[in-house]
């Protein structure tokens, strides 16, 4: 059973400013392979703090944290995960294409092997016209696609994502929640996912970790047993409306008083 | 899933050159009043003798005679200055590399590096004269250095270590080393600011070298012709070479521009500017 | 406090590094008579104390100390730099400001103010000096002039891009507000522009004191610095160290020209804190 937990993470704490701050408290969650898991909560409750952690972005003060059955630190050298920020980070030197190749480049690999990877990426972020584009030529939904093509270009096993969809209009966001669906079961990959959007949150995910007001800690969990593969008329679902209240209960539970469904972080 | 947003269209080649034209008539207009004001309105008009600026059709005819000798000196005096131009930006972007590694020494530095590109190089053209020789173009060339290098290590150092912080955590999480950091994401960052400070550069060269010369220097050098000309009350040959220096400088500054545009195709102070 | 002290003690080690390599280079190029790239000896190369005391003492045999000429002299070329940083800076800004708010004049003109720095003003310096001199101006001024025509041009430059670099929305508020172009200038766009500004004041405070020190030099004014530097030029071989000294009090004034401009921006300008990575 155990080697089907991607992410593992025991009394995960962290703290800032030599003790002054706590962000992160008590943290014990458990992620198997192939789930999709948000983790929502109210401003500053410490979930962007948790991502990067996992990642090994920065260090915890205490606790564990496991990655692939490595500690995060050697899952990170390993280069076990991929990452999508909020803002696309995209070189404006490099092309499409050659932004899609940055981690395999740094992997070492041939170009024979890169061309035909990032050839399957764009089809599958469904970009492959746009291949000789450079970034601020495409709209903020293509530049997020582009860094998830990125983010899934060398297979990880891993996904973390941080509000990728949050300074998008909600139009674009719901097109691409679909995509990351798809994509998602396609390449069978598990992911950790931060969003401020109750509703983003139970669309896309087999579970739901709803986090406290600082200091952050996982207030609750919530199963999504909704159906797959959700479509567009999931949302219509009643299942989908009694999950979205349940979820609001417990932020509202844990402190949250500000989270509403459209948050977006324009 | 069709593409959210088309890219910008781009204009017409007839379109741009239209408006490339367009945009010039201004400049050329006043090319033309300035000349007009220095042929007849400063002369005649204002009454500004010839020792101080001799009619434009007299300082082209001189131009002109002795072009052979005004352009191999301001050839060489450019030499000087190119030297200094490659030597000062060269160290430039050598302790800006250095400076942005080595953060806490950088940041500690950098007042003093500031304070001291306060200082008025020029003044140090006699010592430096007095180490190399007069005639030696080393002399000058140090001086050209000294001026170049101080934009070059400012403004180098700012584009290393301007990054957005989520672009090296997207390195971190790739596992990047720093070498790596430096040569696909700081580097290439920088080159707008450096490019920047290259052009200033390119200009302050040419003036060094050509101030450096009124210090003291070879016959052979644009400076010491102005000099010995205005000394010999031949007006029109001194200003003849003084638009030497002015063509050489502003050449200089075009050709790094040239090379800007090139090499930075992508950023949006070019691209705006070619759509 | 900490931070004072550190600071302090920065300082202090600045200084002896600066000492430390100076007399370290002269002793090991002595010692190993090496020639590149240039020979060391005491006239090119006196001992840093030896320059530290030319300055007190007299300069002539019995005339004034050094550090007194020396002391009148940068006065005399920091009038002519401070009265040329103001007017250059005036007109630097009014000239920015008009390029911006008309197209066709940016257009015109940038250009040739561009080219107008490739000039060596060392070479015209004694023109204008002479050719002012026939409206009875004073010598100092003129050079004041020159001094003014080094520091006009980063100041247009920064002042266009930075009225430019106001943001449309932040404009779009203000048309709201029925605001004049008077008023959108002084409320907006100069805020705004106040940081580019600065960075060109502090270009600029450096480039009043090397055109006030070109300016005297060719112009045979002795006053000054740029006097005294050609001066002790002509001595050097006797006694490098009235020179070095000299050019020690001129990168002083630069300094301090630099500082000054920096300590007004500090109470001016609110900045935050530029993106640290």
């Amino acid at each position: 059973m155990s080697e089907d937990l991607v992410v593992s993470i025991k009394g995960l704490s962290k703290v800032f400013r030599r003790g002054d701050l706590t962000a992160l408290q008590d943290i014990d969650l458990d992620v198997e392979r192939g789930e999709f898991v948000s983790l929502i909560g109210p401003s500053g409750c410490g979930k962007s703090t948790l991502l990067r952690i996992v990642g090994d972005i920065i260090p915890p003060s205490s606790g564990s944290v496991t990655v692939n059955g490595k500690p995060a630190r050697r899952a990170r050298l390993d280069r076990d995960y991929g990452i999508v920020f909020q803002s696309p980070v995209l070189y404006d030197w490099r092309t499409v294409t050659k932004n899609i190749s940055l981690p395999l480049e740094m992997l070492g690999w041939d170009r024979g092997r890169r061309s035909k990877r990032i050839k399957e990426m764009l089809e599958l972020v469904e970009l492959e016209s746009f291949g000789s584009h450079h970034p601020w030529q495409l709209s903020g939904g293509m530049q997020q696609r582009v860094s998830i093509a990125r983010a899934f270009s060398f297979s990880p096993a891993l996904l973390l994502m941080d509000e990728p969809f949050g300074a998008l209009d909600e139009m674009t966001r719901e097109r691409l929640n679909l995509e990351l669906l798809q994509i998602w079961s396609e390449t069978g990959s598990t992911v950790i996912f931060v969003t401020h959007s109750i509703q983003e949150a139970v669309f896309l995910s087999t579970r739901v970790a709803v986090m406290s007001a600082r200091p952050g800690r996982i207030a609750g969990i919530v199963p999504v047993d909704l159906p797959q593969p959700r479509t567009a008329a999931t949302r219509e679902d009643p299942h989908f409306f009694e999950l979205v209240t349940e979820v609001r209960e417990k932020l509202q539970a844990a402190g949250a008083d500000e989270v509403t469904e459209e948050a977006t972080l324009q | 899933m069709s593409a959210i947003a088309q890219p910008i269209p781009r204009a017409t080649l007839a379109d741009r050159v239209g408006r490339r034209a367009r945009d010039w008539v201004p400049a050329v207009v006043v090319f033309g009043l300035g000349l007009v004001a220095w042929q007849w309105l400063i002369p005649d008009v204002f009454g500004v003798k010839r020792f101080l600026l001799p009619r434009f059709s007299d300082v082209i005819t001189t131009f002109w005679n002795q072009r052979s000798e005004l352009w191999s000196a301001g050839w060489f005096t450019f030499k000087e200055a190119l030297g200094g131009f490659v030597l000062g930006c060269g160290l430039g972007l050598l302790g800006a590399l250095v400076l942005s590694r080595w953060r806490r020494v950088g940041e500690a530095l950098m007042p003093y590096a500031i304070a001291a590109g306060a200082v008025p190089i020029i003044a140090f053209a006699p010592i430096t004269n007095a180490w190399f020789g007069l005639l030696s173009p080393w002399s000058k060339i140090v001086i050209s250095a000294v001026l170049c290098f101080f934009p070059v290590l400012v403004n180098g150092l700012r584009g290393l270590t301007s990054v957005a912080p989520e672009s090296l955590e997207l390195m971190r999480s790739y596992a990047a080393s720093e070498r790596e950091v430096y040569r696909r994401v700081r580097i290439p960052n920088s080159l707008p600011f450096v490019f920047t400070a290259l052009k200033v550069a390119s200009v302050l060269a040419m003036i060094g070298a050509v101030v450096g010369d009124y210090f003291g220097g070879s016959t052979k050098a644009l400076g010491v012709v102005i000099q010995s000309s205005v000394a010999l009350g031949q007006f029109e040959t001194a200003w003849a070479a003084i638009l030497v220096a002015s063509i050489l400088g502003l050449g200089f500054y075009a050709a790094i521009a040239a090379a800007e545009r090139l090499a930075l195709s992508w950023h949006p102070s070019v691209r705006s500017r070619a759509e | 406090m900490r931070r004072g002290i550190g600071r302090a003690l920065l300082f202090v080690v600045v200084l002896a590094a600066i000492w430390g390599l100076w007399e370290g280079y002269r002793w090991l190029w002595m010692r190993q008579s090496w020639s590149w790239p240039f020979v060391v000896d005491d006239t090119s190369m006196p001992h840093l104390q030896d320059i530290f005391g030319a300055l007190f003492d007299p300069a002539r045999v019995n005339g004034p100390l050094l550090i007194t000429i020396l002391w009148h002299s940068a006065l005399f070329t920091a009038k002519e730099a401070a009265v040329g940083f103001a007017i250059g800076a005036s007109v630097g800004f009014v000239l920015g400001v008009v390029l911006a708010h008309f197209n066709v004049l940016q257009r015109g003109l940038l250009p040739y103010i561009v080219a107008s720095q490739t000039i060596p003003i060392i070479a015209i310096a004694p023109m204008v000096v002479v050719g002012l001199g026939n409206y009875g101006i004073a010598a100092w001024l003129r050079v004041a002039v020159i001094a003014a025509y080094l520091t006009f041009f980063p100041v247009t430059v920064n002042t266009l891009r930075g009225l430019q670099s106001v943001e449309p929305r932040a404009l779009e508020l203000m048309h709201s507000y029925a605001a004049s172009s008077w008023a959108m200038l002084w409320k907006l766009r100069v805020p705004a522009a106040l940081p580019y500004l600065f960075a060109a004041l502090k270009v600029s405070a450096t480039a009043s004191v090397v055109g006030a020190i070109i300016g005297e030099a060719p112009s045979s004014i002795p006053d000054g610095l740029g006097g005294a530097i050609i001066n002790f030029n002509q001595y050097y071989t006797l006694n490098p160290a009235n020179l070095w000294a000299t050019n020690v009090i001129a990168a002083c004034l630069g300094i301090f020209f630099f500082l000054v401009v920096a300590l007004v921006e500090k109470l001016v300008v609110r900045r935050p804190p530029e993106q640290r990575a």
